[in-house]
């Protein structure tokens, strides 16, 4: 433990979560989806947050995914205050810092894998050879660099959602955002898709996968627990596969 | 995002659903083209209606002197006042107009003998079927010349009558030099129920030397009312007394003409303009649903950092797209519907460049305009709520 703290001090906390509470109105009632969270990720980490359905993963999912802002409380991504932003500042955020990987793949249809992907470098402003470049690349990596004219039709379910992350790395984000990414996938392709998400965070990206299956959460180095809108355990992948055994 | 990546995304989805864009164009097509169609109707009927009555002579302008023993416009001063203003002025004629008996042989009958200058041929736009209208050298030789009507040639001559061949006016014996072309079925009282003489044979067949008639010719219409000024100034200073003279002309019947005409091509315009208002509607409606069909999408492009403007600019282009293409299309069929019925109906009817310009640009302002409320609502959808939805 001593030793896992000097290590996390030596590195610079790409999220910040300070005492996030949201909360909804509904009638009379008062829920608290999220109840005083406090986490934070260091680049280069890879981790899970796991939780049944109304945990309040989704809701953090929104908050740190910068779709939404918590009622009170901080979230610092990557030195920037995103708990006051608004609209287009938020969409900015989304662009540049984060890659969402969606259970649904949600590539456009009617756009072809190539101009899928480009989407995001699109609303960043990049000119036509650039993005197309930065989209290859992207895809290549996914190995889908041969099938950039195709429409998401044409693509099996695992090679949807490998493009869904070409369109996530597309931008070189700071972190890689997956909301329950295998949700759609047989176990076979849900494998290689983590085994892929361990390989990019070897190489250095910051991943975090919110998820509600046991296997998935395994995949990843430190896994964080919520439970009515509270964290109930914070621990390392090794930690959390005992504990759950 | 650019601008021109907007226009690649509508017309992606313009093309993506054909049919209904089609059907959503159609109500700008029929709109665009029905305004278009009626205003150069209406137009080509104005343009027949005026250029009826400019036969008739809009341009012209009746000048009428009650001379007095010392007062009285001179012919000479007169022909060389409307030469001064021949900016405005195309040509005078004097006119001294009468009736009297008219012999040929022992066939007799009466009719009106108007003493005319020669420029009244061309003032009138006169055609002749035989020989010569009357000319200066008669004017002033006081040549007993005689254009006829074909009235008079029915009812002297029998249908049978030649240049050169001679009747009696009032007892004097006149040379027919020329035959007017039939304008009227030659029916009495008619335009062919005339004869023309010079003027100056004319005032001595009234037994006076003043002339108290006169046509004078602006260039057109629009001159009309200045020439008419003009005129007033110039007889003012002559006779001293306004009224002793007394100048009259069609600008009145003009101005109504007009008046009526141009409010009438503005109901009709209004009336097809309201299809436009309606296509503008459907357009609306078109987009409201396409938002609604797309909210995935929208939350897809939002989540991937889309800004308010983006979303805002994709819609918006979109409709102003689909309704400057139904504008167009529109013109298209207008311009070939105009030329279609104008040659139906007989009038010379061409697209105004107004209606034209006006269509598009209302058709494009509806596309914007309505097309403005449904982006709007795309802009505004939360991204968490539009990705959740199918």
């Amino acid at each position: 433990m001593q030793s896992m703290q000097t290590m996390e001090q030596n590195r610079v906390p790409l999220i910040q979560l300070i005492d996030i509470y949201k909360i909804y109105k509904m009638g009379d009632n008062e829920v608290r989806a999220n109840d005083g969270i406090n986490l934070t990720i260091y680049e280069g980490e890879f981790v899970a947050i796991v939780g049944k359905s109304g945990s309040g993963k989704s809701t953090i999912m929104n908050i740190i995914g910068a779709l939404d802002t918590p009622t009170s409380g901080q979230y610092i991504l990557k030195g920037n205050d995103v708990s006051k932003m608004k609209g287009d500042a938020l969409a900015d955020v989304r662009n540049r810092l984060i890659g969402f990987i969606f259970q649904q793949y949600n590539l456009l249809p009617k756009q072809n894998l190539l101009e899928n992907v480009e989407l995001p470098l699109l609303y960043a402003g990049y000119g036509k050879k650039q993005r197309k470049e930065l989209a290859l690349e992207a895809l290549r990596k996914v190995g889908l660099e041969d099938k950039w004219r195709n429409y998401p039709n044409q693509l099996s379910g695992g090679q949807q959602q490998r493009g869904a992350v070409a369109r996530a790395l597309a931008g070189n984000p700071s972190l890689i955002l997956a909301d329950e990414p295998t949700g759609a996938l047989d176990s076979k392709t849900s494998e290689e898709l983590l085994n892929f998400l361990k390989e990019l965070n070897a190489n250095g990206n910051t991943i975090v996968l919110i998820t509600h299956d046991r296997n998935v959460a395994e995949q990843a180095k430190r896994v964080v627990g919520l439970k009515d809108g509270k964290i109930i355990f914070d621990q390392s992948v090794e930690e959390y596969r005992a504990s759950q055994k | 995002m650019k601008i021109s990546q907007s226009f690649k995304l509508a017309f992606q989805s313009i093309w993506g659903s054909k049919l209904r864009s089609f059907l959503t164009m159609l109500g700008m097509i029929i709109g665009v083209g029905s305004v278009i169609t009626l205003v150069g109707l209406v137009n080509g009927v104005t343009n027949y209606v005026v250029s009826t009555f400019s036969d008739l002579g809009t341009n012209l302008i009746t000048v009428n002197v009650s001379s007095t023993d010392t007062r009285y416009v001179d012919v000479d001063e007169m022909y060389a006042f409307v030469k001064e203003n021949s900016n405005l002025f195309q040509g005078v004629s004097p006119n001294v107009s009468s009736r009297y008996t008219v012999k040929n042989g022992s066939t007799s009958m009466t009719t009106t003998v108007n003493g005319v200058g020669e420029d009244y041929f061309e003032l009138y736009n006169l055609e002749l079927s035989a020989g010569r209208f009357i000319q200066y050298a008669d004017i002033k030789n006081r040549y007993n010349a005689c254009v006829i009507g074909t009235y008079i040639v029915e009812e002297l001559f029998d249908g049978k009558v030649s240049v050169g061949d001679t009747l009696k006016i009032n007892g004097q014996v006149y040379e027919i030099v020329g035959i007017q072309e039939e304008k009227a079925d030659s029916k009495e009282g008619s335009s062919d129920d005339v004869i023309f003489i010079p003027y100056s044979n004319a005032a001595r067949l009234a037994g006076t030397s003043k002339i108290s008639n006169y046509i004078v010719a602006a260039h057109n219409a629009d001159m009309v009312e200045q020439g008419e000024d003009v005129l007033d100034t110039f007889l003012y200073e002559i006779m001293k007394n306004e009224n002793l003279y007394f100048i009259s002309s069609m600008t009145m019947l003009l101005d109504a003409i007009d008046s009526m005409t141009s409010m009438l091509s503005s109901i009709l315009g209004g009336i097809a303009g309201i299809s436009l208002l309606v296509a503008g509607i459907g357009i609306m409606n078109i987009m409201l649903v396409s938002v609604v069909e797309r909210t995935k999408e929208i939350g897809i492009r939002k989540a991937i950092g889309a800004k308010r403007r983006d979303i805002m600019s994709q819609f918006v282009i979109e409709a102003a797209f689909i309704s400057c293409l139904g504008g167009t299309i529109g013109i298209f069929f207008g311009y070939l519907l105009t030329g279609l019925l104008g040659n139906a109906f007989g009038i010379e009817a061409a697209p105004t460049w107004n209606s034209i310009l006006l269509a598009f640009g209302v058709s494009a302002a509806i596309g914007i305009g309505f097309g403005y409320m449904p982006a709007n609502k795309a802009a505004k959808l939360n991204p968490i709520d539009a990705l959740r939805s199918e």
